[in-house]
Protein backbone atom coordinates (compact mmCIF):
# COMPACT_ATOMS: atom_id res chain seq x y z
CA UNK A 1 0.00 0.00 0.00
CA UNK A 2 1.33 3.48 -0.74
CA UNK A 3 2.51 5.60 2.11
CA UNK A 4 0.39 8.59 1.14
CA UNK A 5 -2.06 8.38 3.96
CA UNK A 6 -0.14 11.39 5.30
CA UNK A 7 -3.17 13.41 6.20
CA UNK A 8 -6.24 12.52 4.20
CA UNK A 9 -7.56 15.79 5.48
CA UNK A 10 -9.99 17.35 3.03
CA UNK A 11 -7.91 18.95 0.30
CA UNK A 12 -9.38 22.40 0.95
CA UNK A 13 -7.93 22.42 4.46
CA UNK A 14 -4.36 21.82 3.33
CA UNK A 15 -1.76 24.55 3.06
CA UNK A 16 0.11 24.95 -0.18
CA UNK A 17 3.19 23.22 1.21
CA UNK A 18 1.16 20.28 2.52
CA UNK A 19 -0.69 19.97 -0.78
CA UNK A 20 2.50 20.02 -2.81
CA UNK A 21 4.21 17.50 -0.53
CA UNK A 22 1.28 15.11 -0.78
CA UNK A 23 1.06 15.62 -4.53
CA UNK A 24 4.72 14.69 -4.79
CA UNK A 25 4.12 11.56 -2.71
CA UNK A 26 1.20 10.54 -4.88
CA UNK A 27 3.16 10.95 -8.08
CA UNK A 28 5.99 8.92 -6.60
CA UNK A 29 3.60 6.25 -5.35
CA UNK A 30 2.04 5.96 -8.80
CA UNK A 31 5.45 5.86 -10.41
CA UNK A 32 6.96 3.42 -7.99
CA UNK A 33 4.63 0.75 -6.79
CA UNK A 34 2.16 -1.49 -8.47
CA UNK A 35 -1.02 -0.23 -6.94
CA UNK A 36 -4.31 -1.99 -7.33
CA UNK A 37 -6.23 -0.10 -9.98
CA UNK A 38 -8.90 1.05 -7.59
CA UNK A 39 -6.24 2.40 -5.24
CA UNK A 40 -4.46 4.05 -8.17
CA UNK A 41 -7.67 5.72 -9.31
CA UNK A 42 -8.23 7.05 -5.80
CA UNK A 43 -4.68 8.37 -5.70
CA UNK A 44 -5.14 9.96 -9.09
CA UNK A 45 -8.36 11.66 -8.08
CA UNK A 46 -6.75 12.94 -4.92
CA UNK A 47 -3.79 14.12 -6.97
CA UNK A 48 -6.08 15.97 -9.36
CA UNK A 49 -7.81 17.64 -6.44
CA UNK A 50 -4.43 18.64 -5.01
CA UNK A 51 -3.34 20.08 -8.35
CA UNK A 52 -6.50 22.15 -8.51
CA UNK A 53 -6.08 23.25 -4.91
CA UNK A 54 -2.43 24.25 -5.43
CA UNK A 55 -3.36 26.13 -8.60
CA UNK A 56 -6.15 27.97 -6.83
CA UNK A 57 -3.92 28.88 -3.90
CA UNK A 58 -1.23 30.20 -6.22
CA UNK A 59 -3.80 32.03 -8.30
CA UNK A 60 -5.35 33.78 -5.35
CA UNK A 61 -2.24 34.31 -3.23
CA UNK A 62 -2.27 37.69 -1.55
CA UNK A 63 0.76 38.79 0.41
CA UNK A 64 -0.10 38.77 4.08
CA UNK A 65 1.85 41.29 6.10
CA UNK A 66 1.74 41.24 9.87
CA UNK A 67 3.50 43.50 12.27
CA UNK A 68 4.95 42.67 15.63
CA UNK A 69 3.32 44.89 18.21
CA UNK A 70 4.55 44.14 21.66
CA UNK A 71 4.17 40.39 21.96
CA UNK A 72 1.46 39.99 19.41
CA UNK A 73 1.01 40.18 15.68
CA UNK A 74 -1.33 42.66 14.06
CA UNK A 75 -2.28 43.23 10.45
CA UNK A 76 0.07 45.76 8.91
CA UNK A 77 -1.60 48.54 7.00
CA UNK A 78 0.57 49.74 4.18
CA UNK A 79 0.43 53.38 3.33
CA UNK A 80 -0.89 53.72 -0.13
CA UNK A 81 1.04 56.03 -2.32
CA UNK B 1 73.31 96.41 1.28
CA UNK B 2 74.32 94.75 -1.91
CA UNK B 3 72.71 91.50 -2.67
CA UNK B 4 76.02 89.77 -2.08
CA UNK B 5 74.32 87.50 0.37
CA UNK B 6 72.43 86.09 -2.56
CA UNK B 7 74.82 84.45 -4.89
CA UNK B 8 72.31 84.31 -7.65
CA UNK B 9 69.01 85.84 -8.61
CA UNK B 10 66.28 83.27 -9.24
CA UNK B 11 63.78 83.47 -12.00
CA UNK B 12 60.14 83.27 -11.02
CA UNK B 13 60.05 79.82 -12.49
CA UNK B 14 63.07 78.74 -10.51
CA UNK B 15 61.62 80.09 -7.29
CA UNK B 16 58.26 78.57 -7.95
CA UNK B 17 59.88 75.26 -8.79
CA UNK B 18 61.81 75.41 -5.53
CA UNK B 19 58.66 76.08 -3.53
CA UNK B 20 56.98 73.28 -5.41
CA UNK B 21 59.84 70.91 -4.55
CA UNK B 22 59.60 71.97 -0.90
CA UNK B 23 55.90 71.23 -0.72
CA UNK B 24 55.82 68.17 -2.88
CA UNK B 25 58.76 66.50 -1.12
CA UNK B 26 56.98 66.80 2.23
CA UNK B 27 55.44 63.37 2.78
CA UNK B 28 52.84 64.73 5.19
CA UNK B 29 51.59 67.23 2.63
CA UNK B 30 51.35 64.46 0.06
CA UNK B 31 48.98 62.39 2.19
CA UNK B 32 46.94 64.83 4.18
CA UNK B 33 43.46 65.13 5.58
CA UNK B 34 42.13 68.66 5.82
CA UNK B 35 38.81 69.84 7.11
CA UNK B 36 36.86 72.94 6.28
CA UNK B 37 33.75 74.33 4.66
CA UNK B 38 33.16 74.24 0.96
CA UNK B 39 32.84 77.50 -0.93
CA UNK B 40 33.15 78.69 -4.54
CA UNK B 41 32.05 75.25 -5.69
CA UNK B 42 32.36 74.93 -9.45
CA UNK B 43 31.61 71.90 -11.61
CA UNK B 44 32.55 72.74 -15.20
CA UNK B 45 31.78 70.50 -18.13
CA UNK B 46 35.26 69.00 -17.97
CA UNK B 47 34.05 66.88 -15.05
CA UNK B 48 36.70 68.20 -12.67
CA UNK B 49 35.45 69.90 -9.52
CA UNK B 50 36.93 73.14 -8.20
CA UNK B 51 36.22 74.59 -4.78
CA UNK B 52 37.76 76.36 -1.85
CA UNK B 53 37.99 74.96 1.66
CA UNK B 54 37.65 77.61 4.32
CA UNK B 55 37.68 77.99 8.02
CA UNK B 56 37.57 81.17 10.06
CA UNK B 57 41.06 82.28 9.27
CA UNK B 58 42.23 80.69 6.08
CA UNK B 59 41.24 79.25 2.77
CA UNK B 60 42.66 76.53 0.53
CA UNK B 61 42.06 76.11 -3.15
CA UNK B 62 41.07 72.57 -4.04
CA UNK B 63 40.48 70.50 -7.13
CA UNK B 64 39.21 67.00 -7.63
CA UNK B 65 40.01 65.46 -10.99
CA UNK B 66 37.31 63.80 -13.02
CA UNK B 67 38.63 60.27 -12.47
CA UNK B 68 38.36 60.67 -8.70
CA UNK B 69 34.98 62.32 -9.05
CA UNK B 70 33.71 59.34 -10.99
CA UNK B 71 35.33 56.87 -8.64
CA UNK B 72 34.14 58.34 -5.32
CA UNK B 73 31.06 60.33 -6.36
CA UNK B 74 31.29 62.83 -3.52
CA UNK B 75 28.20 64.71 -2.46
CA UNK B 76 29.31 68.32 -2.27
CA UNK B 77 27.31 71.34 -1.23
CA UNK B 78 28.24 74.94 -0.78
CA UNK B 79 28.89 75.56 2.91
CA UNK B 80 29.10 71.88 3.84
CA UNK B 81 31.68 70.86 6.38
CA UNK B 82 33.83 68.19 4.85
CA UNK B 83 37.03 66.32 5.26
CA UNK B 84 39.17 66.08 2.16
CA UNK B 85 42.06 63.77 1.59
CA UNK B 86 44.74 64.43 -0.99
CA UNK B 87 48.08 66.03 -1.71
CA UNK B 88 49.34 69.59 -1.92
CA UNK B 89 50.62 70.65 -5.30
CA UNK B 90 51.74 73.92 -6.80
CA UNK B 91 50.07 75.27 -9.88
CA UNK B 92 52.99 77.12 -11.37
CA UNK B 93 51.29 79.39 -13.94
CA UNK B 94 49.26 81.03 -11.16
CA UNK B 95 51.85 80.67 -8.43
CA UNK B 96 49.28 78.96 -6.30
CA UNK B 97 49.39 75.93 -4.16
CA UNK B 98 46.27 73.79 -3.96
CA UNK B 99 44.94 70.54 -2.67
CA UNK B 100 44.32 67.80 -5.21
CA UNK B 101 41.63 65.86 -3.41
CA UNK B 102 41.20 62.13 -3.94
CA UNK B 103 38.39 61.67 -1.41
CA UNK B 104 35.91 64.08 0.07
CA UNK B 105 33.50 63.08 2.78
CA UNK B 106 31.23 64.74 5.26
CA UNK B 107 33.00 65.86 8.37
CA UNK B 108 33.29 63.15 10.98
CA UNK B 109 33.30 60.40 8.44
CA UNK B 110 37.02 59.93 8.78
CA UNK B 111 36.74 59.17 12.47
CA UNK B 112 33.76 56.95 11.80
CA UNK B 113 35.72 55.07 9.21
CA UNK B 114 38.55 54.49 11.69
CA UNK B 115 36.00 53.18 14.19
CA UNK B 116 34.52 50.99 11.47
CA UNK B 117 37.92 49.46 10.72
CA UNK B 118 38.68 48.91 14.41
CA UNK B 119 35.35 47.16 15.06
CA UNK B 120 35.62 45.16 11.88
CA UNK B 121 39.06 43.89 12.81
CA UNK B 122 37.90 43.02 16.31
CA UNK B 123 34.75 41.16 15.28
CA UNK B 124 36.59 39.46 12.47
CA UNK B 125 39.18 38.21 14.95
CA UNK B 126 36.36 36.85 17.06
CA UNK B 127 35.21 34.85 14.06
CA UNK B 128 31.84 36.55 13.69
CA UNK B 129 32.34 36.93 9.95
CA UNK B 130 33.66 33.42 9.28
CA UNK B 131 32.29 31.88 6.11
CA UNK B 132 31.58 28.63 8.02
CA UNK B 133 29.06 30.52 10.11
CA UNK B 134 26.93 31.39 7.09
CA UNK B 135 23.76 29.40 6.92
CA UNK B 136 22.03 28.58 3.67
CA UNK B 137 19.11 30.78 2.71
CA UNK B 138 15.92 28.75 2.20
CA UNK B 139 14.81 28.75 -1.41
CA UNK B 140 11.12 28.82 -0.64
CA UNK B 141 10.46 30.59 2.64
CA UNK B 142 7.03 30.35 4.11
CA UNK B 143 7.54 33.29 6.44
CA UNK B 144 9.82 36.22 5.85
CA UNK B 145 10.77 38.44 8.76
CA UNK B 146 11.60 42.04 7.97
CA UNK B 147 13.51 44.39 10.23
CA UNK B 148 13.34 47.94 8.93
CA UNK B 149 11.55 51.21 9.40
CA UNK B 150 7.81 50.82 8.92
CA UNK B 151 7.69 54.10 7.02
CA UNK B 152 10.69 53.84 4.72
CA UNK B 153 10.83 53.27 0.98
CA UNK B 154 12.92 50.18 1.70
CA UNK B 155 9.90 48.42 3.24
CA UNK B 156 7.70 49.35 0.32
CA UNK B 157 10.30 48.10 -2.16
CA UNK B 158 10.70 44.81 -0.31
CA UNK B 159 6.96 44.20 0.06
CA UNK B 160 6.41 44.98 -3.61
CA UNK B 161 9.19 42.60 -4.59
CA UNK B 162 7.86 39.80 -2.41
CA UNK B 163 4.31 40.44 -3.57
CA UNK B 164 5.42 40.23 -7.17
CA UNK B 165 7.62 37.15 -6.77
CA UNK B 166 6.08 35.10 -3.99
CA UNK B 167 2.75 36.39 -2.64
CA UNK B 168 2.32 32.99 -1.00
CA UNK B 169 4.81 33.99 1.67
CA UNK B 170 3.81 35.61 4.93
CA UNK B 171 5.66 38.70 6.02
CA UNK B 172 6.27 39.44 9.67
CA UNK B 173 7.44 42.97 10.12
CA UNK B 174 9.44 43.90 13.20
CA UNK B 175 9.55 47.65 12.81
CA UNK B 176 12.53 49.56 14.12
CA UNK B 177 14.04 52.97 13.63
CA UNK B 178 17.04 52.59 11.35
CA UNK B 179 19.04 55.68 12.24
CA UNK B 180 19.79 57.74 15.28
CA UNK B 181 20.80 56.78 18.78
CA UNK B 182 17.66 54.74 19.42
CA UNK B 183 18.19 52.63 16.31
CA UNK B 184 20.81 50.11 17.51
CA UNK B 185 18.93 48.83 20.59
CA UNK B 186 15.67 48.82 18.63
CA UNK B 187 17.26 46.84 15.78
CA UNK B 188 18.68 44.35 18.30
CA UNK B 189 15.23 44.00 19.85
CA UNK B 190 13.57 43.46 16.51
CA UNK B 191 16.07 40.77 15.49
CA UNK B 192 15.67 39.02 18.84
CA UNK B 193 11.89 39.28 18.68
CA UNK B 194 11.83 37.54 15.33
CA UNK B 195 14.00 34.82 16.87
CA UNK B 196 11.66 34.26 19.79
CA UNK B 197 9.10 31.51 19.61
CA UNK B 198 5.83 33.14 20.61
CA UNK B 199 2.63 31.18 21.13
CA UNK B 200 0.86 32.79 18.19
CA UNK B 201 3.54 32.67 15.54
CA UNK B 202 6.31 30.47 14.30
CA UNK B 203 9.83 31.59 13.53
CA UNK B 204 10.31 33.08 10.09
CA UNK B 205 12.46 31.09 7.68
CA UNK B 206 14.59 34.08 6.80
CA UNK B 207 15.00 37.66 8.04
CA UNK B 208 15.64 40.70 5.87
CA UNK B 209 17.57 43.42 7.66
CA UNK B 210 17.32 46.45 5.47
CA UNK B 211 17.52 50.17 5.06
CA UNK B 212 17.50 52.48 2.08
CA UNK B 213 20.48 54.51 1.01
CA UNK B 214 21.96 57.35 3.02
CA UNK B 215 25.16 58.88 4.24
CA UNK B 216 27.61 56.87 6.27
CA UNK B 217 26.19 58.45 9.44
CA UNK B 218 22.69 57.46 8.36
CA UNK B 219 23.81 53.86 7.96
CA UNK B 220 25.87 53.88 11.12
CA UNK B 221 23.42 51.89 13.23
CA UNK B 222 24.26 48.92 11.01
CA UNK B 223 27.88 49.19 12.11
CA UNK B 224 26.92 49.19 15.78
CA UNK B 225 28.60 46.39 17.65
CA UNK B 226 25.37 45.37 19.41
CA UNK B 227 23.49 45.08 16.13
CA UNK B 228 26.30 43.18 14.45
CA UNK B 229 26.40 40.71 17.35
CA UNK B 230 22.61 40.28 17.23
CA UNK B 231 22.85 39.51 13.50
CA UNK B 232 25.59 36.94 14.12
CA UNK B 233 23.60 35.38 16.97
CA UNK B 234 20.34 35.11 15.02
CA UNK B 235 19.06 31.58 14.79
CA UNK B 236 17.15 32.50 11.65
CA UNK B 237 19.32 33.19 8.58
CA UNK B 238 19.61 36.90 7.84
CA UNK B 239 19.98 38.68 4.53
CA UNK B 240 21.25 42.23 4.87
CA UNK B 241 20.33 44.87 2.35
CA UNK B 242 21.57 48.19 3.64
CA UNK B 243 22.05 51.28 1.51
CA UNK B 244 23.33 51.01 -2.03
CA UNK B 245 25.62 48.67 -3.94
CA UNK B 246 28.73 50.56 -2.75
CA UNK B 247 27.81 50.68 0.93
CA UNK B 248 29.26 47.99 3.14
CA UNK B 249 28.27 47.77 6.79
CA UNK B 250 29.46 45.38 9.47
CA UNK B 251 26.00 43.83 9.45
CA UNK B 252 26.71 42.85 5.85
CA UNK B 253 29.74 40.90 7.02
CA UNK B 254 27.87 39.24 9.87
CA UNK B 255 24.77 38.40 7.83
CA UNK B 256 24.40 35.04 6.15
CA UNK B 257 24.01 36.76 2.82
CA UNK B 258 24.66 40.35 1.77
CA UNK B 259 22.37 41.99 -0.75
CA UNK B 260 23.35 45.28 -2.37
CA UNK B 261 19.92 46.86 -1.77
CA UNK B 262 16.66 46.13 0.10
CA UNK B 263 15.00 45.10 -3.18
CA UNK B 264 17.85 42.72 -3.93
CA UNK B 265 17.52 41.29 -0.41
CA UNK B 266 13.85 40.56 -1.07
CA UNK B 267 14.78 38.92 -4.37
CA UNK B 268 17.43 36.74 -2.73
CA UNK B 269 14.86 35.67 -0.15
CA UNK B 270 12.45 34.55 -2.88
CA UNK B 271 14.62 32.41 -5.11
CA UNK B 272 11.66 30.26 -6.07
CA UNK B 273 8.91 32.46 -7.45
CA UNK B 274 5.20 32.03 -7.99
CA UNK B 275 5.92 31.31 -11.67
CA UNK B 276 8.26 28.48 -10.70
CA UNK B 277 5.61 27.03 -8.41
CA UNK B 278 2.93 27.24 -11.07
CA UNK B 279 5.22 25.44 -13.48
CA UNK B 280 5.92 22.81 -10.86
CA UNK B 281 2.22 22.17 -10.31
CA UNK B 282 1.66 21.96 -14.06
CA UNK B 283 4.47 19.44 -14.31
CA UNK B 284 3.00 17.34 -11.54
CA UNK B 285 -0.35 17.52 -13.25
CA UNK B 286 0.98 16.21 -16.54
CA UNK B 287 3.02 13.50 -14.81
CA UNK B 288 -0.07 12.46 -12.91
CA UNK B 289 -2.07 12.37 -16.12
CA UNK B 290 0.59 10.35 -17.96
CA UNK B 291 0.88 7.92 -15.10
CA UNK B 292 -2.80 7.23 -14.81
CA UNK B 293 -3.19 7.02 -18.60
CA UNK B 294 -0.41 4.44 -18.78
CA UNK B 295 -1.84 2.55 -15.85
CA UNK B 296 -5.28 2.47 -17.43
CA UNK B 297 -3.83 1.41 -20.77
CA UNK B 298 -1.94 -1.41 -19.03
CA UNK B 299 -5.03 -2.55 -17.27
CA UNK B 300 -7.07 -2.37 -20.46
CA UNK B 301 -4.49 -4.51 -22.28
CA UNK B 302 -4.42 -6.95 -19.41
CA UNK B 303 -8.20 -7.14 -19.34
CA UNK B 304 -8.51 -7.85 -23.04
CA UNK B 305 -5.81 -10.50 -22.95
CA UNK B 306 -7.56 -12.14 -20.03
CA UNK B 307 -10.84 -11.91 -21.89
CA UNK B 308 -9.30 -13.76 -24.81
CA UNK B 309 -7.93 -16.46 -22.53
CA UNK B 310 -11.22 -16.71 -20.73
CA UNK B 311 -13.05 -17.16 -23.99
CA UNK B 312 -10.71 -20.00 -24.88
CA UNK B 313 -11.34 -21.88 -21.67
CA UNK B 314 -14.98 -20.93 -21.47
CA UNK B 315 -17.62 -23.74 -20.96
CA UNK B 316 -19.35 -22.46 -24.05
CA UNK B 317 -17.35 -24.83 -26.21
CA UNK B 318 -18.18 -27.63 -23.84
CA UNK B 319 -21.82 -26.72 -23.94
CA UNK B 320 -21.80 -26.73 -27.72
CA UNK B 321 -20.26 -30.15 -27.84
CA UNK B 322 -22.75 -31.33 -25.26
CA UNK B 323 -25.51 -30.03 -27.45
CA UNK B 324 -24.09 -31.92 -30.32
CA UNK B 325 -23.99 -35.10 -28.32
CA UNK B 326 -27.51 -34.52 -27.19
CA UNK B 327 -28.67 -34.00 -30.76
CA UNK B 328 -26.95 -37.18 -31.72
CA UNK B 329 -28.53 -39.11 -28.90
CA UNK B 330 -31.92 -37.76 -29.62
CA UNK B 331 -31.61 -38.70 -33.27
CA UNK B 332 -30.56 -42.18 -32.30
CA UNK B 333 -33.38 -42.43 -29.81
CA UNK B 334 -35.87 -41.42 -32.43
CA UNK B 335 -34.70 -43.88 -34.97
CA UNK B 336 -34.62 -46.63 -32.36
CA UNK B 337 -38.17 -45.91 -31.38
CA UNK B 338 -39.32 -45.75 -34.98
CA UNK B 339 -37.78 -49.11 -35.65
CA UNK B 340 -39.44 -50.65 -32.63
CA UNK B 341 -42.80 -49.33 -33.70
CA UNK B 342 -42.35 -50.66 -37.18
CA UNK B 343 -41.47 -54.04 -35.70
CA UNK B 344 -44.56 -53.89 -33.58
CA UNK B 345 -46.60 -52.99 -36.59
CA UNK B 346 -45.17 -55.98 -38.45
CA UNK B 347 -45.84 -58.22 -35.52
CA UNK B 348 -49.40 -57.01 -35.16
CA UNK B 349 -49.89 -57.53 -38.83
CA UNK B 350 -48.72 -61.12 -38.56
CA UNK B 351 -50.96 -61.77 -35.59
CA UNK B 352 -53.86 -60.31 -37.43
CA UNK B 353 -53.19 -62.61 -40.34
CA UNK B 354 -52.92 -65.54 -38.01
CA UNK B 355 -56.05 -64.43 -36.28
CA UNK B 356 -57.83 -64.20 -39.58
CA UNK B 357 -56.76 -67.71 -40.30
CA UNK B 358 -58.32 -68.82 -37.05
CA UNK B 359 -61.66 -67.09 -37.74
CA UNK B 360 -64.26 -69.86 -38.08
CA UNK B 361 -66.05 -67.79 -40.65
CA UNK B 362 -62.98 -68.10 -42.80
CA UNK B 363 -63.12 -71.88 -42.55
CA UNK B 364 -66.81 -71.90 -43.52
CA UNK B 365 -65.97 -70.00 -46.68
CA UNK B 366 -63.61 -72.72 -47.69
CA UNK B 367 -66.62 -75.14 -47.61
CA UNK B 368 -66.57 -76.32 -44.04
CA UNK B 369 -69.81 -76.21 -41.97
CA UNK B 370 -70.65 -76.10 -38.31
CA UNK B 371 -73.40 -78.48 -37.32
CA UNK B 372 -75.25 -78.10 -34.09
CA UNK B 373 -77.99 -80.27 -32.60
CA UNK B 374 -81.22 -78.50 -32.39
CA UNK B 375 -82.25 -80.10 -29.15
CA UNK B 376 -79.32 -79.04 -27.02
CA UNK B 377 -77.24 -76.78 -29.32
CA UNK B 378 -74.21 -79.05 -29.02
CA UNK B 379 -71.71 -78.99 -31.83
CA UNK B 380 -71.71 -82.18 -33.74
CA UNK B 381 -68.04 -83.08 -33.92
CA UNK B 382 -68.51 -86.96 -34.28
CA UNK B 383 -70.80 -89.10 -36.16
CA UNK B 384 -72.16 -90.36 -32.85
CA UNK B 385 -73.21 -86.84 -31.97
CA UNK B 386 -75.36 -86.52 -35.04
CA UNK B 387 -79.03 -87.24 -34.37
CA UNK B 388 -82.41 -85.57 -34.75
CA UNK B 389 -82.79 -82.19 -36.18
CA UNK B 390 -79.63 -80.17 -36.58
CA UNK B 391 -78.61 -76.76 -37.82
CA UNK B 392 -75.95 -76.54 -40.43
CA UNK B 393 -74.07 -73.27 -40.62
CA UNK B 394 -72.21 -72.38 -43.77
CA UNK B 395 -70.48 -69.24 -44.92
CA UNK B 396 -73.57 -67.35 -45.95
CA UNK B 397 -76.27 -68.76 -43.64
CA UNK B 398 -77.90 -71.84 -42.04
CA UNK B 399 -80.13 -74.63 -43.00
CA UNK B 400 -81.73 -77.53 -41.18
CA UNK B 401 -81.11 -81.13 -41.63
CA UNK B 402 -82.69 -84.26 -40.16
CA UNK B 403 -80.75 -87.45 -39.67
CA UNK B 404 -82.64 -90.49 -40.37
CA UNK B 405 -81.66 -93.04 -37.94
Amino acid sequence: MPKTKSSQKPVEELTYEESLAELEQIVEALEGEQNPLEEAMKLYERGQALVAHCGALLESAQLKVQKLAGESLVEFEEESE
Amino acid sequence: MQPSLFPETLTVSQLTFRIRKLLEDDPQLQDVWVTGEISNLSRPASGHIYFTLKDKNASLRCVMWKTDVLRTRPTLQEGAAVEAHGKIVVYEPQGQYQLVASLIQAKGEGALFQEFLRLKAMLEAEGLFDPERKRPIPELPRRIGIVTSSTGAALRDMLNTIRRRLPLAEVILAPSPVQGAEAPPALVNAIQFLNTQLPNYQLPDVILLARGGGSIEDLWAFNDERVVRAVAASQVPIISGVGHETDFTLCDFAADLRAPTPTAAAELATQITLDDLQLQVTNYQSRLFDLISNLLADHRALTSSLAARLKYVSPERLIQSEFQRLDELSRRALSAVTHRIQLQFASVDGMSKRLDALNPAGILSRGYAIVTRKEDGKVVARVSDARGEMNVRVSDGEFEVNRKS
